[in-house]
């Protein structure tokens, strides 16, 4: 008569095993935690801005806070341009380079490629801007006959090829999740690949689209070292298709050019918190606002696989 | 056919979210050292029932459960229960074979670690015995340490059953145990049924009514979610007491 | 009724051509995003290996920082790497065995996606401010590497946090319900079966997200670098120099620093941040042909 294997357990759950799993729910709830408190800290320091500097001046149209010009219409406009920018030009370019790999290219230059946007989604932005800042700004001064490489329109495009693996890897998701039997019908029909892939997948992968365009909008928001060696660090106000061609200056460089020499305490110190405290407003919107196009296109699936 | 009862269901009731394979209102006996078969078509609750026996059904969505389950006059349905023990007691075998990504030996002894035992000797002997007793012994003996997923069908389904056996449990059940198997696993699976009865209770829920009336020593016919009837098995496949069990026996429904 | 044959080989040509246009377009703005990753990689090669030595990599700068080697840089951006390891891994897989594992489909959960997606997002120039104002003012810990290390830790949880999490799911439901039906309780099975499998696709994804940190500067902007050190660190509490800091002063704040050394920088830090991608790669492709499920 072998043991019975009673006499040999150990108590169900043991106190260690509870102190592990408590542990695991801390962890859990620390990214709540996280996010307030870096919400609750920007605001500390961020919102003695709005009453050190009357709101007039913020919306001015001079940034020069040595002589107490705190106007944030420049760096607003800086980064708005540059990121809308990089938007426009990398979204094309993107869905090209999804379509290629997905599409176009045959199988041993795909095993290539992918590594490769993924070899771009690694490089630090600090040495794209040194790049940038050495070789491609002269390029584009010598090429556009301009006085200065270091222009909005070069940071753009830097910036649209630094958002490209991002937009790469969600629109390769896209057109992997259109349905096989989507392709295979409109074959039928004796429609090329291109008339399938123009009319049939992308217009499916719509919400998809969207959803990298606006998290590729998101990370450019956030862009710091690139635009810092790149965009001239002008905070003017641009007022032509002209100025695209001239130095500008983002909010992401702003805080980082000028927090180092700013005293504690002060209103120029509690301005750029409040610079800080808008850029993470604007990148929670967009991440939100990404993350429920997801959530409807899930839903979505799920209706139409039911 | 006098025993004892090892499981006595009491009005038992079962609502998932989505509404399928509930159950209403079952009384059942389930008696110790004999095959007890429940069978029926498909969506009748009888995998729900099985696995209610032993809670699992406590890592699904149920949304309603009525009704109590007596294994030796405990009720395991009720809060308190500790189903980490009554897991122990009461084992599974599932339609599909699960082996985990571990050697075959080590799959076997899982179970027992996962209750504290380290002894190489009591684990040593507990393989042995198991894998004896499932008929596997002879097949696997000398490559105990090679990946079970080498196994082919019929023998990790087998080895599953031996995971189950390590532990001594007091009731084994198994739901569709042999679907997708060979005729000749299938075989060797219903003939160690018989030979291990008189140390273990059975509990089936079999993939045809062929195989029910092969196996059963006492059976229960399920119909979307009732228990119509249940006897002796013998009787049952013979001569049924209800109409709607001889339509699905003959195989006018199903 | 018969269609003139003329007219319907003449659709389909067009049809054909159309196909043939869009197809040429895309592959030129494939190849003009894919050829400038070679040609900046190639290039910083190129201009940077003559300033390559044994010297460059084991020697303190001096001289202005336009002679000697990158020995503080390098050392500093190992600490801050595994300082940030020591952060982000343990609390970042805690998290998403939680998600994984232990979290209910109701609002909390979807509050503690909410606030990792938006950690996700958040600037890295505002991680750093967050860190200058908390770490170093409010907690007195000063620019030092702890304080860069919690910094660069919290920017990086967002990352390992959805890679493994991934990694986690991959693992079939089927094992965890053997484990559970053979008397195991929930950590047990995670400890046992689950995190055993996945642990390959953290690994991978925690290689990723401390080579994000590595390359970052505006976080440690003004939590932790130092434009020179005369020694090396030898306390959490002190300054460090940095690679990514490095390249980003000397390229913009000294004049006449030689142009190979600056790219010489930026070869090491790029050297330095791509074999880790490489590491990553590595292991998930081995491992993805090991398992069998």
């Amino acid at each position: 008569m072998t043991d019975k294997l009673e006499d040999k357990q150990k108590p169900s759950i043991s106190w260690l095993e509870f102190f592990i799993e408590r542990a695991i729910q801390a962890s859990g709830i620390s990214a709540i935690v996280l996010v307030v408190l870096i919400f609750l800290f920007l605001i500390q320091e961020g919102i003695p801005a709005f009453f050190e500097v009357p709101l007039s001046s913020l919306f001015a149209a001079r940034w020069y806070p040595i002589e107490d010009y705190f106007g944030l219409l420049p760096l607003i406009m800086g980064s708005l341009i540059v990121t809308l920018g990089a938007a426009i030009v990398s979204l094309p370019l993107g869905l090209a380079t999804a379509i290629f790999i997905a599409e176009i290219a045959p199988a041993w230059v795909r095993d290539i490629l992918k590594p490769f946007v993924e070899v771009l989604a690694g490089i630090p932005s600090v040495v794209i801007g040194f790049i940038g800042m050495l070789v491609f700004a002269p390029m584009m001064r010598v090429a556009l006959n301009i006085p200065t490489g270091l222009t909005a329109f070069t940071g753009i495009l830097l910036l649209a090829w630094m958002a490209l693996p991002t937009i790469v890897s969600v629109a390769e998701d896209v057109l992997d999740a259109v349905p096989v039997t989507y392709r295979d019908a409109g074959l039928a029909l004796g429609m090329t690949r291109w008339q399938v892939i123009w009319r049939i997948v992308l217009p499916d992968g719509r919400s998809g689209v969207l959803m990298a365009l606006m998290l590729g909008v998101g990370r450019t928001i956030g862009e710091t070292m690139t635009v810092m060696m790149v965009t001239g660090n002008a905070a003017r106000i641009p007022t032509g298709i002209g100025d695209l061609f001239m130095p500008v200056r983002t909010m992401t460089a702003t805080i980082a050019a000028e927090m180092g020499e700013v005293a504690q305490g002060s209103a120029h110190y509690h301005v750029l918190f409040a610079v800080g405290l808008t850029l993470f407003v604007i990148t929670f919107i967009v991440n939100i606002a990404a993350a429920s196009v997801v959530f409807r296109q899930v839903k979505r699936a799920e209706r139409m696989l039911s | 056919m006098a025993s004892n009862v090892k499981i006595h269901i009491e009005n038992f009731g079962l609502r998932y979210s989505d509404g399928t394979e509930s159950l209403h209102g079952i009384t059942l006996d389930i008696y110790a050292h004999q095959v007890n078969v429940l069978f029926g078509p498909a969506g009748g609750g009888k995998s729900t029932l099985l696995r209610a026996i032993n809670r699992l059904n406590d890592l699904t969505d149920v949304v309603e459960q009525t009704g109590h389950i007596l294994l030796d006059g405990e009720d395991v349905t009720r809060p308190a229960c500790d189903v980490v023990r009554l897991r122990r007691r009461v084992g599974i075998v599932f339609a599909r074979p699960v082996v985990l990504p571990m050697s075959i030996y080590r799959n076997i002894t899982y179970g027992l670690e996962l209750a504290g035992v380290r002894d190489r000797v009591t684990l040593d002997a507990a393989v042995a015995r198991s894998l004896q007793q499932s008929a596997l012994w002879d097949e696997v003996h000398d490559r105990l340490g090679d990946p079970a997923h080498a196994l082919s069908g019929g023998q990790q389904q087998r080895l599953c059953l031996a995971r189950v056996l390590a532990l001594q449990p007091e009731v084994i059940l198994l739901d569709e145990p042999t679907s997708g198997l060979d005729p000749i696993s299938t075989a060797k699976i219903e003939a160690t049924l018989q030979e291990l009865k008189s140390s273990y209770t059975f509990v089936i829920v079999p993939h045809s009514v062929q195989q029910a009336a092969r196996v059963a020593d006492w059976a229960a016919f399920f119909l979307q979610g009732e228990l119509i009837e249940h006897g002796v098995g013998r009787d049952m496949f013979l001569k049924p007491r209800n109409s709607k069990t001889e339509e699905y026996i003959t195989g006018r429904f199903g | 009724m018969t269609t003139p044959p003329t007219r319907q080989r003449k659709i389909t040509l067009s049809r054909q051509n159309s196909q043939h246009i869009a197809f040429a377009l895309i592959t030129l703005a494939a190849l003009a995003v894919i050829i400038p990753i070679f040609f900046i990689v190639g290039y910083i090669v190129y201009e940077g290996a003559s300033a390559i030595s044994w010297e460059f990599l084991t020697e303190f700068p001096y001289n202005g920082m336009k002679s000697g080697g990158l020995l503080p840089a390098i050392v500093g951006t190992l600490w801050l790497t595994l300082g940030t390891a020591i952060i982000a891994v343990p609390i970042g897989i805690g998290a998403a065995i939680y998600l994984s594992e232990y979290a209910k489909d109701n609002a909390l959960t979807r509050a503690i996606r909410i606030a990792i997606i938006n950690l996700a997002g958040i600037p890295s120039v505002v991680f750093g401010l967050f860190g200058m104002g908390l770490f170093v003012i409010f907690l007195n810990f000063g620019t030092s590497i702890l304080a860069g290390s919690l910094t660069l830790g919290i920017m990086t949880l967002p990352v390992i946090i959805s890679t493994a999490e991934e990694a986690l799911r991959a693992v079939p439901q089927s094992f965890r319900l053997v484990s559970v039906s053979l008397g195991g309780t929930r950590w047990q099975t995670i400890r046992r079966v689950v995190l055993p499998q996945a642990l390959p696709g953290i690994i991978t994804g925690v290689i990723l997200g401390l080579e994000r940190a590595a390359g970052e500067t505006a976080p440690i902007l003004f939590t932790v670098a130092a434009f020179f050190l005369p020694r090396l660190p030898t306390s959490i509490f002190d300054q460090t120099m940095a690679l990514p800091y490095h390249l980003f002063v000397i390229s913009t704040q000294v004049p006449g620093m030689p142009i190979h050394i600056q790219y010489g920088t930026a070869l090491v830090l790029l050297v330095f941040v791509l074999s880790m991608n490489l590491l990553a790669t590595l292991i998930r492709r081995h491992y993805r042909q090991q398992r069998f499920w």
